[in-house]
């Protein structure tokens, strides 16, 4: 086995726990930080996957922008939202649980049935980019070609999302704005 | 090298827990990272297929669009949780029952 692959089992078994624990905890506040182990081993995982420039990306806008939203807003809905969470409810698998249990499961089961009939490595275009040389080396320097790509042949999706952005941002701090001053 | 299959079962059981967590949590703010999750096994796979596609680089650009919509979803549903929040004074999207004031 070499390292690369050492490291991608290493990154994927961090992610998935972690993802777990999310899951499985009662805590919300220990949930939102144990994402953050999730985002990050992700992270990970795309470096792995030779997408550097979107590993990078992950850690800026996810952890440093999206954990630090969901943490602010979680410290401001106040006090009550701990509280609800505190209460009894019984341990991991409790009753009311198991439908839920049972659906992501099943989803599971339907999902890896699919992946091992689909054998993604021996798809028609992978074989023929492989041939092409068309597959990024792990000594490429992917940067440039993305910012390349980004202003010519994905111009008008950029366009799009930045205006999608806008509108979003400025939706939500007309939606988050105190009441009767405006 | 890693294979595709690989990424694509971590990105599988990702997204499975997603789905529990929409699914099961009582907690608006923990359905939010459940969907988030889902997102990431997403992008995980967009970018494990983009390794075979080095002049177009499709999966990554639209891996990094989906992390651009990842960040606006954020920011609107945390306004509307935070309004629902002081409507309400609960975020339990079971308890979220009615139109009217």
């Amino acid at each position: 086995m070499s390292l690369v692959q050492g490291l991608f089992y290493l990154m994927s078994f961090i992610a998935v726990a972690s993802a777990l624990f999310v899951a499985g905890t009662k805590n919300l506040v220990r949930a939102i930080f144990l994402f953050f182990i999730t985002l990050f081993a992700l992270a990970g995982l795309y470096v792995l996957a030779l997408a550097d420039f979107v590993a990078i990306t992950q850690i800026v806008i996810y952890v440093g922008g999206i954990l630090v939203l969901i943490v602010f807003a979680f410290m401001l809905s106040g006090r009550e939202t701990l509280n609800t969470l505190g209460q009894p409810g019984g341990n991991f698998i409790s009753i009311r649980k198991l439908p839920a249990l049972l659906l992501a499961a099943l989803f599971l089961i339907v999902l890896i049935n699919m992946i091992t009939a689909a054998d993604a490595d021996h798809l028609i275009w992978i074989k023929n980019s492989v041939q092409m040389k068309n597959d990024i080396q792990p000594n490429a320097a992917m940067t440039e070609n993305i910012g390349i790509n980004l202003m010519t042949r994905y111009l008008l999706p950029f366009e799009a999302v930045s205006v999608l952005l806008m509108i979003a941002l400025v939706g939500a701090a007309h939606l988050s704005r105190k009441e009767g001053s405006a | 090298m890693i294979s595709l299959t690989d990424f694509l079962i971590v990105s599988a059981i990702l997204f499975c827990t997603g789905l529990y967590m929409i699914v099961s949590k009582r907690n608006a703010i923990q359905v939010l990272i459940g969907i988030e999750l889902m997102l990431n096994a997403a992008i995980l796979n967009l970018v494990a297929f983009s390794k075979y596609d080095r002049f177009n680089n499709g999966g990554q650009l639209f891996a990094l669009f989906a992390i651009v919509l990842a960040a606006a979803t954020t920011a609107v549903a945390l306004a509307i949780i935070l309004n629902v929040y002081r409507q309400y004074k609960t975020i339990d999207p079971g308890k979220i029952d009615q139109l009217k004031d």
